[in-house]
């Protein structure tokens, strides 16, 4: 069962259409037609929000009732200076967080699925409970612990914190890949005189780069998203989801949707970018 | 021999910036916020080690119904979003083609927009008189009385939305590495679509299945958003319990020992799920 | 939480002040720095794009530099960040902060975590603020705090929907709404209603009384009247006919009313309503205390409140703003409403909150109204 790990490709077999692999034209449809509905079920709460940032709001909040349509929102977007500060340090730690997260846990990640160790069952356990902790009872002791230290909150307890729950999501994410990775790959490698470093970027990044790709997608969602942890140890830095939350009292403001509207954008737009590329490049993983 | 010794330390190396990041900023604040609840006290007149053990017992039976609710209600999410996840990560892995990273992202994108505003979409869709409820009520499919909000079915509706990228993620990540020489050699092997699915696919990507269903579980039965925000009266998950007897109590012991048991026996559950499946698929890719 | 130790933890009652401390002569020895550290709600300030005129103003007049931080999302949360800041006898960042009344501020005052106000520095407060603000029960000489703004917890509801006016708070046990009404997820707002139908004055209360309270209630939501406990999210139920009667806050409705949804009403009920203020307070270790009580005095000017008022559209401290914003400010709509400066007649029907006097007390309370939200 070598083969089964390994992504060694047959000559042309990428190129193949896997023609046993297609039923009747009916029952082919279906399975596209699914994953059709369930991207539209998904991105409905999205149609709403761009919809309803091109809403009139006599008070200046959103509300549902439809009262005409307007652009007024965008040219106003960054009326609200700490609303736009917010989404910058959000957008910031999101960013920062997944490159940490990632760079610390692939290495994580590739020692808990590839060596037994001693270590090993407890590292299991401390990745698992890092998901399992109330989020609360995490924030909490964070705070108590940089005040007991006298570490002053902001913007670099936000992100010493989010590392600290993103890393282990990029760590399970990860060994999914990694467990059946094949090892002779590696050995193989090294076999040719490849240093373990050679190895590491030669042969395993490749494989495990969509897997890192995706784990990084699911960090940066995840830090974008927090509002209990990041609450605890704000300490005067805002983030988007904490304004968002406080305003909901009062009302939320528009320009929240207009600007949800384009973080939708940018993210299609860097979709389609990536599409773009990954059409020049000669073969996509 | 030094090499040996090398190869033993690499483990320990690979893992020590996470084992630092971890161990300080998660680790030593837990334990520390968690022996509370050995302690009798309030905030005021500050807390004793009394060494409270019974405080467990206590805790579990006065919350036993939210606990089993919270497994419950986590459990079926969790199955809803693995059926329901599954063919799009296999769709996506095999035919998505040079659409893969776009529909990926785009399945994601909900996610980076804050919960906030993503609930309260949701309300507005689901609303009573809103436009998909409205629109049957309309046309006479459901009863005028019917409504999807505050109920527990909005719970578990909310809870399996939120769960759909955690799901999708470990799925398509396990599934994309299958090599399709593999399946067509299964096709040349047996006979049928479906044998080829549980003896090829479905064990390729048990990785994937395992950890989907460890994050999706793991948060899911201790989260508090969708029961505050989109359940009934009584919907109330053990997460809840936590976040008001924490911070609107400020009773320390007692949540941070609800905090102590939920955790336990998650644990608990997934070390047996490994137990059972995560190291069996281990060990017949091993072999 | 508190210092670690090995076997326990210390309590946050000593952390603060010490009793006899000699604040006059403290006073005076303060002087403005120059800076001033404002928390405060999101939106809950008057505010263009170029930031809140009345900041800018006072800036400008008073050369104070104001880092002004709408951080705090709700009460016991924002509690939750600061109290262990000051249980390590650390200063917070914040000069002034805004908090509600209730237990979170029964706690800032009994640890010592609050700077008694010089009152001798808040001429405008003494001259302009209205009765509600003046001697509330939980601070009954202002002595640390002064009220930002306001705010009437009642019934809100759409006419149309409920087929008839709706004038008591009975209305909202009605089984004609059953799974219609939305309640407070709040235990205070939600223990307070219970009381105040069976008119039981909250204020005076005790554990028997909270008990019938909560027996009514509890019938409530097993009776299935109860459609959801909510958190702010109430105001959008009621918006999309979710729910068709509600308990409300006042400034909530009137945001509603003035942003589309003109067919919601809003009533302080026959047995009344409860009044709650949002207060302004100096914590302890601030760094400039002079600068945020000149704040705080500042915004009792009557065309300074205007202002704040005529953008936030909660209860006024200042009644004299009244005629501001009918006149110079030309806003009839919100000069005129009864939730932004409610009549001689309404103020009469407004209640206030049990003030929790310990630990146990407001244990008590929670241990009562606590099973009957979270079941």
């Amino acid at each position: 069962m070598s083969a089964a790990g390994g992504t060694v490709r047959r000559p042309g077999a990428a190129r193949r259409r896997p023609r046993s692999l297609h039923g009747p034209r009916w029952r082919r449809a279906l399975l596209p037609g699914y994953v059709g509905l369930v991207v539209l079920v998904t991105l409905m709460p999205i149609f709403v929000i761009v919809l309803y940032s091109f809403n009139q709001a006599p008070n200046e909040r959103v509300n549902f009732a439809w009262n005409g349509f307007t652009t007024e929102w965008y040219r106003r977007l960054f009326e609200i200076p700490d609303l736009t500060s917010a989404l910058l340090h959000s957008l910031e730690i999101a960013a920062l967080s997944t490159v940490i997260a990632v760079a610390i846990g692939t290495p994580a990640a590739i020692a808990l699925s590839r060596y037994r160790f001693r270590a090993r069952g407890t590292a299991d356990l401390v990745i698992l409970a890092d998901i399992a902790a109330p989020s609360v009872v995490v924030g909490a002791s964070l705070l108590g612990f940089f005040v007991y230290l006298g570490v002053p909150r902001g913007f670099g307890t936000i992100l010493i914190a989010h590392v600290a729950f993103n890393v282990a999501f990029v760590v399970v994410v990860l060994q999914s890949r990694l467990r059946d990775l094949d090892p002779s790959l590696v050995e193989a490698a090294r076999d040719l005189g490849a240093n373990p470093w050679q190895a590491f970027w030669q042969i395993t990044l490749p494989v495990i780069f969509p897997a890192i790709l995706s784990a990084g997608l699911l960090a940066a969602a995840l830090s974008i998203d927090d509002f209990i942890i990041t609450s605890f140890v704000a300490g005067q830095t805002l983030t988007f989801p904490l304004w968002v939350y406080g305003s909901v009292k009062v009302g939320i403001p528009p320009q929240v949707f207009a600007m949800g509207t384009l973080i939708f954008t940018a993210g299609v737009l860097i979709a389609i970018a990536g599409l773009i590329a990954g059409r020049r490049a000669p073969k996509e993983t | 021999m030094s090499s040996s010794l090398k190869r033993s330390l690499t483990p320990y190396l690979l893992g020590l910036p996470t084992a630092l990041w971890l161990g300080i900023f998660f680790v030593v604040p837990l334990l520390a916020i968690l022996s509370v609840s050995l302690m009798t006290g309030n905030a005021l007149d500050g807390y004793t080690l009394t060494w409270n053990f019974s405080i467990f017992g206590d805790a579990i039976s006065t919350y036993s119904t939210q606990f089993l609710r919270s497994f419950l209600y986590g459990g079926i999410s969790t199955a809803v979003a693995l059926v329901a996840m599954y063919p799009v990560a296999y769709w996506v892995a095999f035919y998505g083609g040079r659409f893969k990273s776009a529909l990926l992202f785009l399945l994601l994108l909900p996610f980076f927009v804050s919960f906030v505003i993503r609930i309260i979409a949701w309300q507005f869709i689901l609303a009573d008189d809103g436009i998909v409820l409205g629109t049957l009520k309309d046309i006479g499919v459901v009863p005028e009385s019917m409504h999807v909000l505050s109920t527990p079915s909005a719970v578990v509706a909310g809870l399996t939305y939120d769960a759909l990228p955690f799901m999708l993620l470990p799925l398509y990540v396990s599934l994309q590495r299958i090599d399709r020489s593999q399946i067509e050699a299964a096709a040349d092997l047996y006979a049928s679509k479906y044998d080829r699915f549980r003896t090829v696919i479905l064990p390729l990507s048990a990785p994937g299945i395992y950890a989907g269903i460890v994050l999706v579980a793991i948060t899911n039965i201790g989260d508090y958003v969708s029961a505050a925000i989109l359940g009934g009266p009584s919907t109330t998950m053990i997460g809840n319990v936590i976040q008001t007897q924490y911070v609107q109590n400020a009773d320390y012991p007692i949540a941070s020992a609800l905090a102590l048991i939920l955790m336990a026996t998650l644990l608990v559950a997934m070390g047996v799920y490994a137990k059972v499946f995560g190291t069996r698929t281990l060990q017949e890719h091993a072999t | 939480m508190g210092a670690l130790s090995a076997c326990g933890i210390a309590g946050t009652r000593d952390t603060g002040w010490k009793s006899g401390f000699d604040w006059d002569s403290w006073w005076r020895r303060q002087e403005r720095q120059g800076t001033l550290d404002f928390a405060n709600w999101p939106l809950y300030i008057d505010r263009t794009k170029d930031g809140s005129p009345t900041l800018n103003d006072f800036s400008r007049k008073y050369g104070v530099t104001v880092n002004y931080r709408p951080v705090i999302q709700d009460n016991a949360s924002f509690f939750a960040q600061i109290s262990p800041v000051l249980a390590a006898e650390q200063p917070i960042g914040y000069d002034l902060v805004v908090i509600s009344n209730g237990w979170e501020l029964t706690q800032m005052i009994e640890n010592h975590w609050l700077v008694p106000l010089d009152h001798s520095r808040l001429p405008n407060f003494e001259r302009y603020a209205g009765a509600a603000s003046r001697a509330p029960a939980y601070d009954p000489k202002n002595e640390f705090t002064v009220t930002w703004q306001s705010g009437i917890t009642g019934i809100g509801y759409d006419p149309e929907k409920t087929g008839r006016e709706i004038t008591s708070l009975k209305d909202l046990y009605d089984p004609a709404f059953a799974g219609r009404v939305g309640m407070m997820s709040d235990n205070t707002e939600l223990g307070s209603t219970g009381m105040l139908v069976q008119g039981i004055e909250p204020v005076s209360s005790g554990p028997a009384e909270w008990r019938q309270a909560a027996e009514v209630l509890r019938k409530q939501r097993d009776d299935g009247i109860v459609r959801q406990y909510y958190d702010q999210g109430y105001i959008k139920a009621l918006q999309q006919g979710d729910t068709i009667i509600s308990m409300a806050w006042s400034g909530d409705v009137f945001q509603a009313q003035v942003s589309g949804n003109s067919n919601l009403k809003f009533v302080v009920p026959e047995e009344g309503g409860m009044i709650w203020h949002d207060n302004c307070m100096i914590p302890y270790r601030a760094a400039h205390p002079v600068d945020a009580i000149e704040w705080m005095d500042y915004s009792y000017r009557p065309e300074i409140q205007a202002q704040i008022s005529d953008w936030v559209n909660y209860v006024s401290p200042v009644p004299d703003a009244k005629p501001i914003i009918a006149d110079q400010l030309d806003d009839p709509t919100v000069a005129d409403s009864p939730l932004v400066f409610p009549s001689e007649a309404i103020t009469k029907q407004l209640h206030d909150y049990y003030d929790f006097k310990s630990v146990g007390d407001h244990e008590e309370w929670t241990s009562i109204f606590d099973p009957i939200i979270q079941s």
